[in-house]
C-alpha cells in the first residue's frame, strides 16, 4: 500500500472516530452527522496531503510535524465555524485534531510504500 | 647469540630477516602492519596497479614446516568466498627465498577489540555482530569454518565495512572439501593442537576464551558448531565491554545457548543465531528465551510504545476536553 493511500484510509478512520466524539458533548449532539462527515472529510484530506508529504519527504521527525501542523491548520479551519449558537470549539476540535496529524504523520513515515524510483 | 646482542637487537634482526624481499616481484615493501597467525603482514605497494595493498608471508624459521602449504590453502579458501565481509584475495606467488605469500585488500580499519569502546549503543554493536555472522554463515555454506572467531580477528573500517580476518585455521569440511583442498591435493588435517598467543613462532592455533570445548579438545568431530560457539563468545565480548546498561535477559539467553558447553545444545546455524540477534533488535521473541506472558505483553508495549503514547495523548486529550468542558 503506497504512503499517500495509507494516509487516506486512516485520516480517514480517525476521522470517523474523531467526529463520533462528539456525542460526549451534549450541546452538539443534534448535528452529530454533519460533524462526523465534516470530520471524516477533514481526515480524509489530511491524509492523503500527509501521505503525500511522506512520499516526498523520508524524516520521522518532520513527517510528525508536518502531520501536526496539517492536522490543526484543517481543525482551525473546521473550528471557525461556529455552530448555530454562535459559539466556536477552537480546542475540543483543534488539540484532538493535531494529535490524529501527529499519528497519520508518525504511520506514514513508518509504514507504507516509498515512493517507486526509475532508473535511467 | 644472546649472550652478544641485546633483546631488542635480537629482535630487530629477527624482523630484519622475516622482511620480505620483494625482489622479482612486482611489490614495493612499505612497512609491516602486524604478526598473523602463521606469518607477517606488510603494508607493500602494486607498482603494476599502483595501490596499497597488504602482503601476507609466513616467518622466515617456518620455511620447512607445513606453514607454507596452510599459507596457500588459507588463499585459496579466502579467494573462495566472495562476500563483502571477508577480505579479498589479489595475488599468490613465491619468494626468492622460497616462501609463499599473497596479497589482498588493505583494510583501513581498527581491530574490533580496539574499536568497541567507540561504539556507545546496544544496537549498533549487535548490528555489527550480524555482519560478522553473514560472512561466517556465508563461508558455512561453502563448507568453510574459521575456528578462531575473535574479535582481534574483526576489522572495522572507517565507512562501517566490517570484515572477518585471519582464515589461516580455517577448515574445509562437507561437499567443498575436496574442491579446494590444500597445494598437496590432500584434504587439510584439522588443527587440533592450542598453542597460546606469543609463542616462540608468534602464532595462534586457537585462542583460549574464543575456542569451542570441543576445539580445545580437540576432538576430531569439530563443525560449525564450534564457530557458533566462537560468536557467542564475541558476543559476550560486546556486551561486556563498556556497556553500562544491564543485559537484556534475552540477549543473555541467546549468548548463553550459543556458548552451551555441549555443542548439541547450541544454535545449529549460524543463521539461526543471527536470526535470534536480529528478532531481538525488532522486539520480537527470540528462540533461545521463552518468555512468559506478562514478558511478552511488556515487550510487546515496548515495541508499540509510540503507538501506545500517542493514541494515550489522544484519549487523555478528548476525556480532558469531556470532564473540563465549559458548562
Amino acid at each position: 500500500m503506497n504512503k499517500a493511500l495509507l494516509g487516506l484510509i486512516l485520516g480517514g478512520v480517525l476521522g470517523i472516530f474523531d467526529g463520533l466524539t462528539a456525542w460526549f458533548t451534549p450541546a452538539v449532539r443534534a448535528q452529530m452527522l454533519q460533524i462526523v462527515i465534516g470530520s471524516t472529510v477533514k481526515g480524509l484530506i489530511a491524509g492523503v496531503l500527509i501521505g503525500y508529504f511522506a512520499r516526498k519527504v523520508k524524516s520521522l521527525p518532520l513527517g510528525i510535524v508536518f502531520g501536526l501542523a496539517i492536522g490543526l491548520l484543517l481543525a482551525y479551519a473546521v473550528a471557525a465555524m461556529p455552530d448555530p449558537s454562535g459559539h466556536h470549539y477552537y480546542w475540543e476540535i483543534m488539540l484532538p485534531g493535531g494529535i490524529v496529524g501527529t499519528i497519520i504523520g508518525y504511520a506514514t513515515q513508518r509504514f507504507g510504500q516509498p515512493a517507486q524510483t526509475t532508473a535511467r | 647469540m644472546s649472550r652478544w646482542l641485546s633483546d631488542s637487537a635480537v629482535e630487530r634482526l629477527r624482523e630484519a630477516a622475516d622482511s620480505p624481499d620483494l625482489a622479482g616481484t612486482r611489490y614495493r615493501l612499505i612497512d609491516k602492519l602486524g604478526q598473523g597467525g602463521m606469518g607477517g603482514v606488510f603494508r607493500v605497494e602494486d607498482t603494476a596497479l599502483e595501490r596499497q595493498v597488504a602482503l601476507k608471508v609466513i616467518s622466515v624459521g617456518d620455511r620447512e614446516s607445513d606453514w607454507p602449504a596452510r599459507l596457500l590453502q588459507e588463499a585459496r579458501v579466502i579467494a573462495k568466498l566472495e562476500h563483502p565481509g571477508i577480505v579479498p584475495v589479489h595475488d599468490t606467488g613465491v619468494l626468492a627465498d622460497g616462501r609463499p605469500f599473497y596479497t589482498m585488500k588493505l583494510v583501513q580499519g581498527k581491530r574490533l577489540d580496539e574499536h568497541v569502546a567507540t561504539i556507545p549503543g546496544l544496537s549498533d554493536r549487535l548490528r555489527i555482530f550480524l555482519r560478522i555472522c553473514d560472512a561466517v554463515a556465508f563461508a558455512h555454506a561453502h563448507g568453510v569454518l574459521h575456528r578462531d572467531l575473535k574479535p582481534g580477528n574483526v576489522m572495522v573500517g572507517p565507512f562501517g565495512e566490517v570484515l572477518v580476518m585471519d582464515w589461516g585455521l580455517s577448515k574445509l569440511v562437507g561437499a567443498s572439501r575436496g574442491a579446494a583442498a590444500g597445494p598437496s591435493g590432500k584434504n587439510e588435517a584439522p588443527v587440533t593442537e592450542v598453542v597460546e598467543q606469543g609463542t616462540a613462532h608468534g602464532s595462534v592455533l586457537g585462542t583460549p576464551g574464543y575456542m569451542a570445548p570441543e576445539q580445545t579438545r580437540g576432538e576430531p568431530s569439530v563443525d560449525q558448531r564450534a564457530d557458533i560457539y566462537s560468536l557467542g563468545a564475541v558476543l559476550q565480548f560486546l556486551l561486556a565491554d563498556a556497556l553500562s546498561q544491564p543485559i537484556p535477559r534475552a540477549l543473555a539467553a541467546i549468548r548463553r545457548q550459543a556458548m552451551a558447553a555441549d555443542s548439541a545444545d547450541r544454535y545449529s546455524s549460524v543463521q539461526e543465531l543471527a536470526n535470534d540477534v536480529a528478532h531481538f533488535l525488532d522486539g520480537l521473541p527470540v528462540s533461545a528465551y521463552p518468555e512468559g506472558p506478562l514478558a511478552r505483553a511488556w515487550r510487546w508495549i515496548v515495541r508499540n510504545r509510540a503507538w501506545i503514547l500517542l493514541l494515550l495523548a489522544y484519549m487523555v486529550t478528548r476525556a480532558l476536553l469531556i470532564f473540563f468542558r465549559p458548562r
